[in-house]
């Protein structure tokens, strides 16, 4: 593919920095997930290329076709919808399968079974509806 | 209920989605129509009930709060990652109390809390209605209670139930 195009700057920069962005925050959640010690932790680093790594690369991609298209490019948006409601299950499966696991060994990180609310918090803040 | 275009939003959907994945053509249009239909009537088929929002103004509200809410976390959770400062961060379990019981809401929640660098959703007892949640950097837990159920569970509470 030729690189032959000729695109302003007032559309490179920002495509370039929301480039820069996204994959900026890919590479520290990978290296976060590498380099955190415990299993928790570790669900919190990917989240970053999931969310705003992601959004970024997606935002890029949407201003530069834009361009090169002449008219409004935005399927590219589908992905971060279906990343952004696909994730959940992944992270909660894994989440609670380490909960699960480490509850039924004792391990003394995580709380019991049934957690017991902080008490009376909902009498003193009770909503409108 | 309509029987023949249950689920309106979803069909709108639907054909947007198509439409904004091929080029638009009127026969795109029956074509995404046509699969739009027969998705709904297949949801239908699984599922009866359907979701009630009551109040629809306050989506662009949630919505731009959670933006706000990923970039900003997005930035903590990264500066935490890189400045390599272990010992000083304490990561941590929370226990939230939730008066939210709509499975629609609880959903939402869900994915904001997931997709929120920082906060990972861990459990959630339908019982007792306690959420589990585990927290990157826990300075103060009862910060993190108030956060969760002012900012989001009483704004999901006026949409869905």
């Amino acid at each position: 593919m030729s690189v032959e195009y000729d695109i302003p700057l007032w559309i490179a920069l920002p495509v370039s920095a929301f480039l820069l962005i996204g994959a900026f925050l890919t590479l520290t959640g990978t290296i976060g997930l590498i380099r955190l010690r415990i299993f928790y932790d570790r669900l919190h680093a990917p989240t970053l290329g999931s969310s705003w790594g992601t959004g970024a690369i997606v935002i890029a991609s949407m201003i530069l076709f834009s361009y090169l298209e002449s008219r409004p490019v935005v399927h590219e948006i589908l992905i971060g919808i279906f990343v952004t409601v696909t994730t959940p299950v992944t992270f909660m499966l894994l989440g609670r399968a380490a909960l699960y696991r480490d509850r039924s060994e004792g391990s003394p990180l995580v709380p019991p079974m049934d957690v017991a609310p902080p008490p009376s918090k909902e009498t003193t803040a009770e909503p409108a509806s | 209920m309509n029987r023949l275009l249950p689920y309106p939003l979803l069909i709108v959907s639907i054909v947007v989605m198509w439409l904004a994945l091929t080029r638009f053509s009127v026969g795109q249009l029956l074509l995404g129509a046509g699969v739009a239909l027969v998705a709904a009537q297949g949801l239908a088929a699984l599922r009866p009930s359907t979701p009630r929002l009551r109040r629809w103004d306050l989506i662009p509200k949630l919505i731009g709060i959670v933006l706000l809410d990923i970039v900003r976390s997005n930035i903590a959770v990264a500066r935490l990652i890189l400045s390599g400062k272990r010992a000083k961060r304490k990561s941590g379990f929370v226990a939230i109390p939730l008066e939210l019981r709509d499975p629609m809401g609880l959903a939402v929640l869900a994915v904001i809390i997931t997709s929120t660098p920082g906060t990972a959703w861990l459990d959630y007892s339908d019982r007792r209605g306690v959420l589990l949640l585990h927290i990157f950097d826990l300075v103060d837990e009862s910060e993190w209670v108030d956060l969760i159920k002012t900012r989001y569970e009483y704004l999901l509470m006026e949409i869905f139930e």
